[in-house]
């Protein structure tokens, strides 16, 4: 019986343990040098009598990070990804919640480490991987496992200010490989080009189907994704076939217009998820790529990563849109309306082991979106409220209409407009604030009254909120424009950007 | 030259582009910006810049950008 998805690697490493499963332009690692060090690093953290709780990994992105979330699992715990980028104001605030009291660092992030003042303890990855491995210890642990313990807890945004972690387990996970590699065929001949943080679930996409499928997975550099020609002559020096991609990332490309100077030679299969793909943009990588596969992928991080899935086929019509689809296997979507009923438009509500266990240390927000099934009176069932409007359309299929709330997809990446404000008013000199986002230009602005100038905001801001939720335009106001009813006017707000 | 160094202060104040050379190398400068001044120096400037000028020589100082728009402008 599969439930622990470290069985995935074991098989692979079966068949072919020398086979490269990822790498970067530095650094290399085999199916099992991975399964090697994963253990070695979790006798290690075994042998510290550490077990069954968070392990914090904080590493900079190379394929050794990823060995690291092994290794955490290997010590019956779930991994958490923190990104040597993210701004120390707001590890911290992860921390709080999550209290971790382990951690795997390298060079590059020890002192950042101790900087956060971290008192628990530090494993450093090229220490503790050539540990020797407790056989005893590391069966014990598997023995005690179960698929719904967790495997992982990944950080997103909160409108409260405070990130939410959210926790999956074995089951979910071992489901969402399944059906998800039965969608996109993947092989032993993929060589996926990642290119999503691994603090971020998108990169699912990428990890998981490797150890499965024992094929290679290419980290792409970061800094390649502001040269587009570059980019496109990495994917041909590494080969790629494969990508899976917020659609930032490709329109990076099309929109530059490097298509009709270069097409990607070896790319046949693009997942693209995280946001709309525009139809223009779409257009152009179909015309560009006519014999490869496009999949729109769409799920939330709370429903593991994919829950419905679209094989874009053709060219779209300037006013069409590309829809979600349909759901993956053994994920329902159930569309509720305003009244809790089921409908033809309304609420996407993910229903299935895709549920994830829901926000770690948090049961308040938990409650809020994971729900028990309005339409089920019978018996404890947990759907998640996605708070993402969709509706049926004739063909059955759904289609993406709006939010709900004020949550934005910015470069790929989910915003809380309300985390952004949150942050801004807790800074000395800030009344009140109002984040908005422009759809047309990508942008994020901000209006504020106050003391403080806006070159200090701007900087303050800096050292609290990742560099994709600091706002582009900073404006101070006089005064706040209000509604009727006294809330801020955030559509005029948004109109003055626009 | 004044009009680029303005859409280089929207996007980063805190930066001294008169010195700086190493907006790329020194991950000052990432892949919003780079998207955000290619489409203002379309916008303000009426240059457009292609793909293959998107390169990290063109967009490691002010100056350098300079050029490649003047170089543009001349062709």
């Amino acid at each position: 019986m599969r439930k622990n998805i470290l069985q995935y690697l074991e098989n692979t490493i079966k068949t072919c343990p020398n086979k490269i499963a990822y790498m970067d332009p530095d650094t290399s690692l085999t199916f099992e040098q991975i399964y090697n060090y994963s253990r070695a690093v979790a006798s290690a953290i075994l042998a510290e009598g550490f077990t069954k709780e968070p392990v914090v990994v904080f590493m900079k992105k190379c394929p050794e990070q990823i060995a690291a979330f092994y290794a955490a699992i290997y010590a019956g715990c779930p991994y958490v990804p923190i990104d040597e980028e993210m701004p120390k104001m707001r590890i911290e605030r992860i921390f709080e919640t999550l209290q971790p009291r382990v951690m795997i660092c390298d060079d590059t992030t020890e002192k950042l480490a101790q900087d956060l003042g971290f008192k628990g303890q530090i494993f450093m990855w090229n220490d503790a991987s050539n540990k020797a491995v407790d056989e005893v210890k590391l069966s014990a642990v598997r023995a005690s496992q179960i698929d719904t313990d967790p495997v992982y807890i990944m950080y997103t945004s909160g409108s409260t200010g405070i990130p939410k972690g959210v926790a999956v387990c074995h089951r979910s996970l071992i489901d969402y490989i399944e059906s998800f590699c039965e969608v996109m065929r993947f092989d032993e001949d993929t060589i996926f080009g990642n290119q999503t943080p691994l603090y971020f679930d998108a990169s699912l996409k990428d990890v998981y189907p490797t150890i499965k499928c024992g094929c290679t997975t290419v980290i792409i550099p970061k800094q390649l994704f502001m040269f587009p020609m570059k980019l496109v002559d990495f994917l041909d020096e590494y080969k790629i076939n494969t990508v899976c991609w917020v659609v930032t990332a490709l329109t990076m490309i099309s929109a530059f217009k490097v298509l009709d100077k270069k097409v990607p030679a070896y790319l046949k299969l693009i997942g693209f998820g995280g946001e709309v793909f525009p139809v223009k943009q779409f257009n152009r990588w179909k015309k560009a790529l006519p014999e490869a596969r496009f999949i729109n992928l769409y799920g939330p991080t709370e429903g593991t990563g994919v829950a419905m899935w679209y094989e874009a086929d053709r060219e779209f019509a300037d006013d069409e849109k590309i829809p979600l689809g349909q759901a993956f296997d053994n994920v329902e979507i159930l569309l509720i309306d305003e009244e809790d009923k089921l409908s033809d438009e309304g609420e996407i509500c993910i229903r299935g082991t895709a549920v994830s266990l829901g926000y770690y240390n948090d049961f308040g927000r938990t409650s809020e979106n994971f729900v028990q099934n309005p339409l089920n009176k019978l018996y404890p069932e947990i759907i998640y409220r996605t708070g993402d409007l969709a509706k049926r359309r004739e063909d059955g299929l759904l289609e993406f209409v709006s939010r709900k709330d004020y949550q934005i997809k910015h470069m790929g990446h989910r915003v809380e407009l309300g985390e952004i404000e949150a942050n801004v008013n807790a800074q000395k000199g800030v009344i009140n604030s109002c984040a908005v986002y422009l759809r047309e230009k990508d942008r994020i602005e901000l209006y504020y009254t106050g003391d403080i100038d806006e070159k200090s905001l701007g900087d303050l801001l800096k050292e609290s909120l990742p560099r994709y939720m600091v706002p582009t335009k900073i404006t101070k106001l006089d005064a706040m424009p209000l509604t009727n009813n006294g809330k801020i006017d955030r559509k005029l707000l948004t109109a003055k950007g626009e | 030259m004044e009009e680029l160094l303005e859409i280089l202060r929207d996007l980063h104040s805190d930066v001294d582009y008169d010195t700086c050379e190493t907006l790329v190398d020194d991950r000052i400068i990432d892949s919003f910006d780079i998207i955000s001044i290619v489409a203002e120096v379309d916008d303000r400037l009426d240059v457009s810049i292609p793909a293959e000028e998107i390169i990290p020589e063109n967009f490691n100082s002010a100056k350098a950008l300079w050029a490649l728009i003047e170089r543009l402008e001349n062709d």
